[in-house]
């Protein structure tokens, strides 16, 4: 069970008379329930075309994708979607942008509200209920969002780059707030992202992607985020000897495949 | 410029010109260099006032004739003497009544058809394709050019004038709302999707709302083109109406009338220009900040 993408390929036909562009390339992969898969890359490597064919964006030209055995052919809630910005709704506040996803599902609105409050507060953003989202920092949208798309209760939590935009520190609160809330939720999720450290800190498996074609090229399983939750702190999951070998180890592989494009 | 003692021109001596060229200096609580920055409210009133002077000053001096150039004061002597007695025989109340109802009136008409229309041509290729050709070819022609079609077609009375009017806010309007669609990011989109919304709860939750501050924007200059427009629809045998009093008076060289109106009609259109600034705070107070 769980989610299965066997065999995906992606190819973008040709236009403007340049060659077929083959984003991605005969993917195997499986996210099981409680799984934190974390996707990393350097840029051009598919990743993102590996989000838009999970959450449904796009279809896969062969191989196919199955979520808990039913096939996946287009966008549906049991794979929300959080985005590195601008998905936000500015003409809703807070409440009602965490409570949207459950309204887009039909859900009355007695029982709409209770549930988005309960996100709320578990992203921390209580006392804001009522505030427009255009007015808060960065950080606290992008909360918004992540709450957004829990109160869907999804199989599979989907975000492409949802930590990107924020400054440093806001940064490490947020990854410690996402795999409290991971813990917490038992959730799948897929996590894309640009930062080495960022993606061995949360992900229970790596795949560390290579461009042209897209494809695979190294996974890794991981226990740093288990460390952490089990009580180690950040700081010193993040300094200890395992954590920085496999960091420059992982370094070498993409500073190789950007070198290889340029 | 150097005066032979050796000593470098001061700043001011540069004149308007030298000081587009020089970097100014910073001054608290403004931001370096965004173009056009600075509270107007001042210059705009001297404007005004510097404006109406000269046109004082050039009356009051006899310098042209009030046939040409009516003073101020006789502008407003001639507001009350219509306002107490009316002009040819209707009273001041319902020449802007009636001139303001086909201007709304067309408004409104335009608004209703337009909006929704160019919502769809935005979201559909099929809508676009069919209404695409037909705004494109009549938009840019001058009303007054299809003026004669439309009395052929409609006659003298009122469809006519309301329709030259509607025809004049429609395509602004329309294609506000079309392009309104393009506002909404993909990423609002894709993660209504996500959540499990149709394609027609998408439009109604993300796509129509996003567009709001287009579609608002447009009908304001919709609403500028009426006003534009009414004095042509109202050269259609009408016998009431702002547009015709100041055709009429024209006609008989009763220029501070012409000015009068001209004036009247500036400031409706100006209030509820106000108006839409205030209902576009109100509305979409997020414009532009996400």
């Amino acid at each position: 069970m769980g989610l299965i993408i066997s065999d995906a390929s992606v190819v973008y036909p040709a236009a403007d008379g340049r060659p077929p562009v083959a984003a991605l390339s005969r993917i195997d992969l499986e996210i099981e329930n409680d799984d934190f898969v974390v996707a990393l890359g350097a840029s051009g490597c598919g990743k993102s075309t590996l989000l838009n064919l999970i959450a449904g964006f796009l279809s896969p030209s062969s191989g196919e994708i199955l979520l808990d055995g039913r096939k996946v052919s287009g966008p549906g809630a049991d794979r929300s979607v959080v985005f590195q910005k601008h998905a936000l709704l500015p003409w809703l506040n807070v409440i009602d942008n965490v409570a949207f996803g459950l309204k887009m599902q039909s859900v009355p609105e007695r029982e709409r509200y209770p549930i988005a409050e309960k996100f709320v507060a578990l992203l921390g953003l209580d006392g804001f209920q009522k505030s427009p989202v255009y007015k808060l920092s960065g950080g606290m949208q992008q909360r918004v969002g992540i709450a957004r798309a829990l109160t869907c209760d999804p199989k599979v939590l989907l975000m492409d780059e949802p930590l990107g935009a924020l400054d440093a520190l806001t940064r490490e609160k947020a990854q410690e707030l996402i795999l409290r809330i991971w813990d917490e939720t038992h959730k799948s999720v897929f996590f894309i992202t640009h930062s080495v450290e960022e993606a061995l800190f949360m992900g229970t498996k790596l795949i560390v992607m290579s461009p042209r074609p897209g494809r695979i090229a190294h996974r890794f399983d991981l226990q740093f985020s288990r460390q952490f939750l089990a009580g180690a702190s950040a700081r010193a999951v993040k300094a200890s000897h395992e954590f920085i070998a496999l960091r420059e180890e992982v370094l070498g592989i993409i500073f190789a495949d950007e070198e290889a494009v340029a | 410029m150097s005066d032979g003692t050796g000593k470098t021109p001061d700043a001011k001596t540069g004149g308007f010109f030298a000081s587009l060229g020089k970097s100014r200096p910073t001054k608290p609580g403004e931001i370096y260099g965004v173009p056009g920055q600075g509270d107007t409210l001042w210059l705009s009133l001297g404007s005004i006032a510097v404006l109406i002077f000269i046109w004082w000053l050039v009356t009051a001096m006899g310098w042209v004739k009030p046939l040409f150039v009516p003073s101020p004061g006789a502008i407003v002597t001639k507001f009350f003497e219509i306002a107490q007695n009316g002009f040819t025989n209707t009273s001041f109340f319902d020449h802007v009544a009636i001139s303001t109802a086909r201007v709304f009136g067309a408004f409104l008409l335009a608004c209703a058809i337009g909006i929704p229309l160019g919502l769809a041509m935005g979201m559909s290729p099929l809508v676009r394709g069919i209404f695409d050709p037909p705004i494109e070819f009549y938009r840019p022609i001058p009303p007054l050019a299809y003026l004669p079609l439309m009395i052929i077609w409609f006659g003298i009375g009122e469809t006519s004038k309301v329709l030259l009017i509607f025809l004049s806010v429609f395509a602004p309007v329309a294609l506000g709302a079309r392009s309104g669609v393009k506002s909404a990011a993909i990423e609002q989109i894709h993660a209504a999707y996500s959540f499990g919304a149709s394609r027609w709860q998408v439009m109604r939750h993300v796509i129509l709302p996003s567009a709001l501050p287009e579609i608002l924007t447009a009908m304001r200059i919709g609403i500028g083109f009426g006003w534009t427009t009414l004095v042509a629809a109202e050269m259609v045998a009408a016998t009431k109406g702002l547009g015709y009093m100041v055709l009429s008076a024209s006609q008989f060289l009763q220029t501070s009338t012409v000015i009068m109106g001209i004036v009247v009609i500036a400031a409706i259109a100006y209030a509820f220009d106000l108006l839409m600034r205030f209902v576009e705070r109100k509305v979409v107070p997020w414009k532009g900040r996400m």
